[in-house]
């Protein structure tokens, strides 16, 4: 076993040193999905966030508890809900955009959701309510005493992105079901690491494990710079 | 202002990550080309020969090739959705439910190879060089003994069907096999099947691809102790989906590719492919075998497994392309 780890190591770094271009068409393909992935989730999960720990509204528990379920849907099956969604026999079929690296995008934008609604709703119930009470009683807006809630748990506005990307670009079933792992298309770390395992490549899956690794390790650890600038 | 630095840098954050990430997708995506969505079974695109074929093809048309690798019954399943404007499978009895149903349409043989049956080298069970019914026999007396394990793919693949296919002919019914200890499904994949085999010291029903692709890299050690023969032999077959059914489907374009398979230079890939690295085809072409005589013992056996009434593609199922055949 430590043989073909090693092997793989090695493997990632011949692959990284001779600019392999199926590498890196590959790992740029998934940073750019996962990213747009997560920009495109933050749309509409931050807001939705903030109200969810935030909010004070009849059903606003089970709506958490149900956020919090729904982090444990399988990613299969997500996808094949989405794949019957998109199909050109499902109600969405006349978009023609299964099989392209936009369904990606959506369906793990879909998928890392729950994580980012859960884990700001989370960050926010955590910060002292007294600091709402006093930008209130200081003369503040309800919408700017939130704001300022939520730069006081800005640590847990940057976990529940990071970990979304995270989720996204490390995740498989969404992008097989409607990416469908197409050569030069929609084929991403995850799907070429399926395909070449079954085909038996155990080195040549894990040098494209180590560089999954590398790039998520990279880009936290940029997005913690960024953080520590703010 | 410095109270909006935050602000302002995630803002230009954004900007520089969904811009470059526009410009990566959009910059990778091919312009001005026809795309023809093919799902194929995985023991045909596993091996790599697709990748050599799309290579050659793509070079002389104006198609992309877009290849979407699953199990022979997935396959089908997204034909008959409209997600797939043609199939390339291994299961010719599900062939035939397609083209009747009326989804298919122009149905072409284009290569074919054997089945094996692998097991532990000191084949324990005694099956070697038996015929692959008295094999399973075989197999079930001394499995039901306790000393032998059956490992199936379970997955409902094109090589799922041909074991339920043997198993029927030997005189069982697999679904009531698995209530049994000694037969194992494993619901996945060929190279998986075959570890999940090997560390069982089990037997199992393999195509020659994969297998030779395992056995070279030592993922596996198995032999094959049932091979080559009438029972055990594998057509694969193109078929597009009728337009009449599917408005939407690239018809004219999984027409120009099953012409390409089916030509000289596509049916050359069959042969050639796998020679390098295996000393041995993967797969032999079938277009010459079944116009000549080159070998009509062969011919036969792919007429056998493969042919519906007589025919590659009943008159009724050949849409308007009369001379493919």
């Amino acid at each position: 076993m430590t043989s073909e780890i090693l092997q793989g190591l090695l493997k990632a770094i011949t692959l990284i040193l001779s600019r392999d271009p199926t590498l890196i068409e590959i790992t740029l393909r998934s940073l750019a999905v996962s990213g747009l992935a997560t920009l495109l989730a933050s749309l509409w999960s931050l807001p939705f966030g903030v109200l969810v720990g935030l909010g004070k509204f009849r059903g606003r528990s089970i709506l958490r508890s149900l956020f919090n379920a729904l982090l444990g849907l399988p990613t299969v099956t997500l996808g094949l809900l989405l794949y019957l969604v998109f199909s050109r026999s499902g109600p969405m079929g006349s978009l023609h955009i299964l099989y392209t690296p936009a369904a990606i995008v959506l369906g793990q934008a879909l998928l890392v959701t729950p994580i980012m609604v859960s884990f700001l709703a989370n960050a926010l119930e955590a910060v002292d309510p007294e600091i709402k009470s006093l930008a209130l009683t200081l003369g503040a807006s309800e919408t700017r005493a939130r704001l300022t809630v939520l730069s006081e748990s800005l640590d847990g506005v940057f976990l529940a992105v990071t970990a979304s990307f995270n989720r996204a670009i490390a995740e498989l079933g969404v992008a097989l079901m409607i990416g469908g792992n197409i050569k030069g298309v929609t084929r991403i770390l995850t799907t070429f690491i399926a395909l070449e395992t079954g085909r038996g490549e155990i080195a040549l899956s894990i040098a494209f494990a180590f560089v999954l690794l590398a790039m998520v390790t990279a880009v936290n650890l940029s997005i913690n710079l960024v953080k520590g600038r703010l | 202002m410095y109270r909006n630095r935050p602000i302002i840098s995630v803002t230009i954050l954004v900007i520089v990550v969904a811009a470059g990430s526009v410009y990566i997708l959009q910059s990778q995506a091919m312009m001005g080309r026809r795309r023809l969505i093919v799902s194929t079974t995985t023991s045909l695109y596993d091996t790599g020969i697709l990748d050599e074929i799309e290579e050659a093809f793509e070079a002389k048309n104006k198609i992309d090739l877009y290849f979407i690798s699953v199990g022979t019954g997935l396959a089908i399943t997204h034909a008959k959705r409209g997600d797939a404007d043609m199939i390339l499978v291994h299961s010719p009895p599900r062939e035939l439910a397609f083209l009747e149903e009326g989804y298919g349409v122009c149905r072409k043989i284009i290569a074919y190879n054997f089945f094996s049956i692998v097991g532990p080298v000191g084949d324990p069970a005694g099956i070697r060089d038996m015929s692959p019914v008295e094999a399973l026999k075989k197999l079930t007396e001394v499995g039901r003994a306790g000393r032998a394990v059956w490992v199936s793919r379970g997955d409902d693949s094109g090589t799922h069907s041909k074991e339920k296919e043997l198993w029927t002919t030997a005189g069982f019914d697999s679904p009531s096999l698995s209530e049994e200890d000694w037969y194992r499904e494993a619901g996945t994949g060929m190279g998986k099947t075959l570890q999940i085999a090997e560390e069982f010291e089990a037997y199992t029903l393999t195509d020659m691809g994969t297998y030779l692709k395992y056995k070279k890299d030592g993922l596996i050690s198995f032999e094959v102790l049932v091979g080559a023969g009438k029972e055990l032999i594998n057509v694969y077959s193109a078929i597009a989906v009728n337009p009449e059914e599917n408005r939407d489907t690239n018809f004219k374009d999984a027409i120009v590719f099953i012409r390409y398979l089916i030509s000289e230079e596509g049916q050359a890939n069959f042969g050639s492919f796998g020679v390098d690295s295996y000393g041995t085809a993967l797969f032999n072409p079938a277009i010459d075998i079944l116009k000549t005589s080159s070998d009509p013992t062969t011919a036969d056996w792919i007429e056998e497994a493969a042919y519906f009434n007589g025919s590659e593609c009943p008159e009724e199922y050949r849409a308007g392309q009369a001379d493919l055949y």
